[in-house]
């Protein structure tokens, strides 16, 4: 048993058309036992930046915390919002300095970032649980259900969805792939992120 | 003075007659037909043994074996399942229907509960009623009769991606319309050849080649999939199953 | 919270948790090829872009060549993050050496802070480094292993592809090699390591260093592009079912409403 399946848990964040999707299940177990429907592990950042934090439960409340500090810090010293970017950075350093007695936390990161022009650019990143960033041009999974989203998400992701297009294949991705893992499922929630507005939407997903 | 420290204590020592060959194969079953297929790396750690190892096998002109895991034992499994058809031939002057294969394969690998042949079966082909089936089995032969199973290495990638584009898993289909109970040739070999193009992307111990196998129900043609490249048939009689064989490269990182 | 270095807060827990039994789980690895070949103008570092999480891909498309300065450059094999965070503090140092000394850092300089800093955690920070560049000394070419021993080698790999690549330098370096034909080799020993070895695959990055320039070849050869899909996999709008929605909108307007329009004008006497 690994410490990541002790309260199971995935995400996913994919490439849309000028748009991101950030999507993960609902379950908190104590491995095999459901605790949890309704456990949040996606955190918005700032209105264009979300994040997911699959593994350790008591991880994931204090890296929320960790990063909603240093991330007020940061607003309050620049006298601006963080790019999706600089937050990767600093979740990777965050984890990096804990090298040594890690959290068990494999962070996935959605969202738009400012081009000079002004306009936006999709971004997603993930990292490893010290803090080993992967900027993917498609897609990023993590947690318990990783391979099975690698899989499916492999096998349905194209290029240029657009937003509503993008929902469909994140949520068909998550579902298909959570409903083969044991840890993982119990509900499911998408936040699709556009430049003009964020769409929530919980999963009428499978139960058992 | 000769050191006395080991000898003093009870050293334990242990053979692993099993290795893990990686791969992966899979089935789907159609209304009329089966397609049985996997690919052709054979690998031990980070090395690969050969880029050419087949793990599916004609058994009849109705049944296709795959066999996946510790490949000598996948071998010499084949090999006396082969041998037992044979025998079911002489003596019967027919080949022996699938559903006797797949009963006959499990009572083959329970008779070695305690020395297992360490190998996933999956078990393709026609039923005596001309409808496409597929057996699926474990190491020591609990079986199923299915529509689509994937087995073996990226078992985990490529079962979920079956389960939503063979079963519908998680799709409303759209309002006054339903799903089809199955689906034509075409489209199941096309899902089948994404299903190992993803899988060589993301698991490393798949990829080299592909093999599919195609097993037509009597009567049947393959309309609309002759033209597919590299197609070779295999069929030994001329009056009942067909069987075919498709060749495609993978990516060989 | 700001005290430079390592955090060892989470390691009582952690402890105990694998003491229970609990396997860690396994962090990102370069399961790698690199290497780097000396020839006539310089050095040229080579690289896959291959990294794994087991026999998982994680990445299919990793930068493993990393800066440290213009003229000097360090592939990166092992514990992804260690060759990540190590080789960017060994960077950020040299620049700092470079200031002070007003001079351009040398290859041995980068060398001795690595083996310092990796021997310093004896073993523990698992990054297996090949590091190459021109100096004022002319070029050299090291290793470094994880727990901080050196070489100075006319030709090295590193990483599970290792031995892959080595066959191809035994068998083709020579000395005084035309850039053409290093480039060549390192191109040939690197793809040795992504069609031979599981753990390297993708992309061949490679990375020219002269007296005069340092070229970076991202993606200088791309022998494992995908083939296109059989089938399209877009799903019909509605497909999903889902419970509930919420939609935030970003956009922030603003009704300006004039509160005097027909009133009297502002008493400015």
């Amino acid at each position: 048993m690994s410490i990541m399946e002790l309260n199971g848990g995935s995400v996913i964040a994919m490439v849309g058309k000028d748009c991101v999707a950030i999507a993960s299940d609902l379950r908190l177990g104590n491995q095999a036992l459901g605790i949890s429907s309704s456990f949040q592990r996606i955190f918005p950042v700032t209105d264009r930046v979300y994040v997911g934090l699959p593994g350790l439960a008591t991880d994931v409340t204090t890296l929320r915390e960790r990063f909603r500090y240093r991330v007020n810090m940061y607003t309050i010293k620049e006298e601006r919002e963080i790019e999706p970017e600089t937050f990767a950075h600093l979740v990777s350093s965050t984890l990096y300095e804990h090298r040594f007695g890690p959290y068990f936390i494999e962070p996935v990161m959605a969202g738009l970032s400012k081009t000079p022009s002004g306009g936006y650019k999709p971004f997603i990143a993930a990292t490893d649980l010290i803090g080993c960033l992967n900027f993917a041009k498609d897609f990023v999974v993590a947690g318990t259900a990783s391979a099975k989203l690698f899989g499916v998400a492999e096998g349905l992701w194209e290029p240029d969805l657009e937003a509503e297009d993008l929902f469909e294949t994140i949520s068909q991705t998550l579902l298909n792939a959570v409903d083969r893992d044991a840890y993982s499922g119990w509900g499911a929630i998408v936040h699709v992120i556009t430049k003009d507005k964020i769409i929530t939407r919980t999963l009428k997903a499978r139960m058992d | 003075m000769p050191d006395m420290t080991s000898l003093a204590h009870p050293q334990q020592r242990a053979f692993n007659p099993y290795t893990e060959n990686g791969g992966t194969i899979l089935a789907i079953a159609g209304a009329d037909f089966s397609v049985i297929a996997g690919d052709t790396r054979q690998s031990e750690g980070y090395s690969i043994q050969t880029r050419y190892a087949p793990k599916v096998f004609r058994l009849t002109d109705r049944a296709v074996l795959a066999v996946n895991g510790f490949a000598a034992d996948g071998n010499m499994f084949v090999k006396k399942v082969k041998q037992r058809l044979e025998w079911y031939r002489h003596a019967h002057a027919k080949d022996m229907p699938l559903r006797a294969i797949a009963r006959l394969i499990q009572t083959m690998l329970y008779a070695r509960r305690f020395f297992p042949y360490y190998v996933y079966n999956i078990l393709g082909g026609i039923e005596e009623d001309g409808t496409g089936a597929v057996y699926s089995f474990d190491p020591v032969g609990s079986y199923e009769r299915e529509a689509c199973r994937a087995a073996g290495a990226a078992q985990s990638l490529v079962q979920p991606f079956l389960d939503n584009q063979i079963y519908f898993k998680n799709q409303v289909p759209a309002p006054g319309t339903s799903h089809p109970a199955h689906l034509p040739l075409p489209t199941v070999l096309s899902i089948v050849i994404d299903s190992f193009t993803s899988a060589t992307e993301r698991h490393i111990e798949v990829g080299d080649g592909l093999e599919i196998y195609i097993v037509l129900a009597k009567g049947r043609t393959l309309h609309g999939t002759e033209s597919i490249g590299g197609m070779q048939e295999l069929t030994t009689t001329d009056d009942g199953e067909r069987v075919f064989v498709v060749r495609r490269d993978l990516k060989k990182d | 919270m700001s005290s430079p270095g390592f955090n060892f807060s989470n390691a009582v827990r952690n402890n105990f948790l694998q003491e229970k039994g609990i396997p860690l789980p396994k962090a990102t690895s370069t399961g790698t090829t690199i290497v780097g070949c000396l020839f006539k103008d310089g050095i040229i570092l080579g690289a896959d872009t291959r990294a794994t999480e087991g026999e998982i891909i994680a990445d299919k498309n990793c930068e493993k060549i990393h800066y440290i300065t213009e003229s000097i450059r360090c592939c990166g094999a092992g514990t992804a993050a260690d060759t990540e965070f190590t080789t960017a503090s060994i960077s950020s140092n040299m620049e700092l050496h470079a200031l002070s000394t007003g001079r351009a850092p040398r290859v041995v300089t980068a060398m001795t802070m690595l083996k310092q800093y990796l021997f310093q955690y004896q073993g523990h920070v698992g990054a297996a480094l090949v590091l190459g560049g021109v100096d004022s000394t002319g070029p050299h070419l090291f290793t470094i292993h994880p727990h901080g021993s050196t070489d100075k080698l006319p030709y090295v790999t590193m990483g599970s592809g290792s031995l892959a690549a080595m066959a191809v330098f035994e068998s083709s370096w020579k000395p005084n090699m035309e850039r053409g034909e290093a480039l060549a080799l390192v191109s040939a020993a690197i793809s040795a390591g992504i069609f031979n070895d599981l753990g390297s695959g993708s992309n061949v990055d490679a990375c020219v260093i002269t007296a005069t320039q340092t070229e970076m070849l991202r993606n200088f050869v791309k022998p494992n592009e995908r083939v296109e899909k059989e089938r399209r996999y877009t799903f019909r709008r509605g497909t999903t079912a889902w419970k509930t929605e919420n939609i935030r909108s970003l956009i922030v307007s603003e009704d300006i409403t004039p509160v005097s329009a027909g009133g009297d004008a502002m008493d400015i006497s």
